[in-house]
């Protein structure tokens, strides 16, 4: 389980969970999982645009989920943001279809780019997921302060003179960023999951910010090891058991909610 | 005419097919869809699509119609989200993110197993962009049974759904049993969802739903012109998409042709981003529009 090919395996998926915790955590406070949600999977249609014209698909991946995230956060200013996100996304995923329609590659191909494949991971893919990874933890770290204010207090955030909408529009490119090193390493779904699960159940155990971020890391890094094993043993896709696992730690984390609830009124 | 049709296009089963049940699909998206656009559910209808997926793959490994996968998942997916809190406003996005989560790790194992277990190639790709060329005629009248029930369905809670979408404080002051509407919306929107992932493939069904619905809210504020709107550009993308569809496989000799879905989607895209624009808004809240929808209305 620890030897050769899973040795990138085990790495890659740590460094995505990590990232994944901390740009989770924010999907969740301000409510961006649909926004989380489009990009990952709009930007697969940039990765089979790339193998149809014979580039690189990390840049397929990063322009489209630039693209998405810009266009987003330009068309919410004037429309309705849930709206504006289903039709870029489906936008994005039709020229996905088109490509896909157009090229003459084998379908294990499509399936790995929507769903990963963390256990083909080459040595060579490390660097970047390791660099684009830094850099997104480095802009959260960078943001925190705003995108916590803009999120939890917007009015006091507008009072100390924040624009929301610059915050959104940087956190998109954070969330698009992200994005592009982990599609073709570990698939659209599985980033998805991973941004939203584990955070909602740290918010569950924990209101305080800074112990909900760590928590929310923890239980990433926790999910995504556990995947990793499962998937090792039964063959099964990893994405298939990130989905599970993240929808029982949301499961869990509302069961504490619920419980703590009921208790604090009993004392009361 | 050959300009614009190429030749055998009236006559090809498979298209009068195609236009039946992309027509029928397509005025059920979008009454289905305005509601969602007005309720702020976007995301959930999206979701659905993606659980709908889910029902297509396992249907596949099942050996049962695609349609009974689709739909079945999607009232189960429905049914999932209500338990898991979509119906309150807080928290909402993300109760359906991790149905959707859950249900997309469900169809990643179900098309492993269908791509590992069977030898039918092309599973995946018919199952999430669909192909409304090959859909068996057979599936016409369970297609339009279907709708119709939905849009009765619609058609039956009018007025409490209206009531709750606006305001729910207002309707459970009525009496109105919010919760109760919530949940029956919800499976009205499974169904449709299911109804056009059969016609243009589960990932691209939800530019039907909200395509038409959020350009026809954006050039009226009359919620019954706005119906009518949605209908009619639904409608049209679809054939127009088909239509161009079944042109471009004789715009290049070599090439394979473009898929529907990516020309309904196109259409119904740029109808959005031309509905912003502040020209047409103006326009369109005037005359010209407005005295078209007042035709179609009277026909």
């Amino acid at each position: 389980m620890f030897s050769g090919f899973m040795v990138n395996a085990w790495l890659v998926a740590t460094i995505v969970a990590f990232v994944a915790g901390v740009v989770g955590f924010f999907v969740v406070l301000r409510g961006s999982a649909f926004q989380a949600h489009a990009i990952p999977n709009g930007a697969f249609a940039g990765a089979a645009g790339a193998n149809l014209i014979g580039v690189n698909p990390l840049i397929g991946l990063g322009v489209f989920s630039l693209a998405a995230a810009l266009g987003i956060g330009r068309l919410s200013r004037r429309g309705r943001s849930d709206v504006v996100t289903a039709l870029a996304l489906m936008m994005m995923l039709a020229l996905g279809a088109a490509f896909i329609s157009q090229s003459t590659q084998y379908e294990p191909q499509i399936f790995s780019l929507l769903f990963g494949e963390i256990l083909g991971v080459s040595s060579s893919q490390l660097a970047p997921v390791a660099v684009l990874g830094a850099v997104c933890v480095l802009a959260v770290l960078v943001l925190y302060r705003r995108l916590l204010m803009t999120s939890i207090a917007p009015e006091i955030a507008a009072a100390r003179g924040l624009r929301p909408e610059r915050v959104e529009m940087a956190f998109l490119v954070v969330i698009a960023c992200s994005t592009t090193m982990t599609v073709p390493v570990v698939g659209a779904l599985l980033i998805f999951s991973l941004m939203i699960g584990p955070p909602a159940a740290a918010r569950s155990f924990s209101s305080r910010p800074d112990v909900a971020l760590l928590g929310s890391v923890g239980i990433a890094l926790v999910t995504v090891w556990a995947a990793l094993a499962s998937s090792y043993v039964t063959n099964w896709p990893v994405g298939f058991y990130v989905g599970v696992f993240s929808a029982v730690w949301f499961a869990v984390g509302r069961a504490y909610a619920h419980l703590r609830r009921v208790r604090g009124v009993k004392r009361d | 005419m050959r300009l614009l049709f190429e030749p055998g296009f009236f006559s090809s089963a498979p298209v009068q097919t195609a236009f039946v049940i992309g027509g029928v699909t397509a005025i059920v998206s979008a009454v289905v869809g305005v509601f969602t656009v007005v309720r702020g559910q976007s995301f959930a209808g999206h979701a659905l699509t993606d659980v709908a997926t889910t029902g297509g793959s396992g249907s596949f490994l099942l050996g049962i119609s695609p349609l009974v996968g689709f739909i079945g998942a999607g009232v189960l997916g429905a049914g999932a989200m209500e338990l898991a809190g979509v119906q309150r406003r807080r928290g909402r996005d993300l109760a359906t993110g991790i149905v959707l989560g859950a249900a997309t790790g469900l169809a990643a194992l179900f098309l492993y197993l269908d791509t590992t277990r069977s030898a039918t190639t092309g599973v995946t790709q018919q199952i999430l962009f669909g192909s409304i060329f090959t859909v068996d005629p057979g599936t016409i009248p369970v297609v339009v049974v279907l709708s119709v029930v939905t849009l009765a369905l619609i058609g039956w809670m009018y007025r409490p759904l209206l009531l709750s979408s606006l305001s729910a404080e207002l309707a459970s002051a009525r009496g109105v049993g919010v919760r109760r509407v919530s949940l029956l919306f919800m499976l009205t929107l499974a169904i449709s969802v299911g109804l056009s992932s059969v016609a243009i493939g589960s990932v691209l069904s939800t530019a039907l739903l909200i395509g038409p619905a959020a350009t026809a809210l954006r050039l009226t504020k009359n919620l019954r012109k706005a119906f009518v709107y949605a209908c009619v550009l639904g409608v049209v993308a679809t054939w127009l998409g088909i239509l161009l569809a079944y042109d471009s496989y004789y715009w290049d000799p070599s090439s394979q042709g473009l898929p529907v879905s990516f020309f309904i989607v196109t259409i119904v895209f740029l109808c959005y981003l031309v509905s912003g624009l502040t020209i047409v808004r103006r326009f369109a809240t005037r005359r010209v529009i407005a005295r078209a929808a007042r035709v179609v209305e009277v026909a």
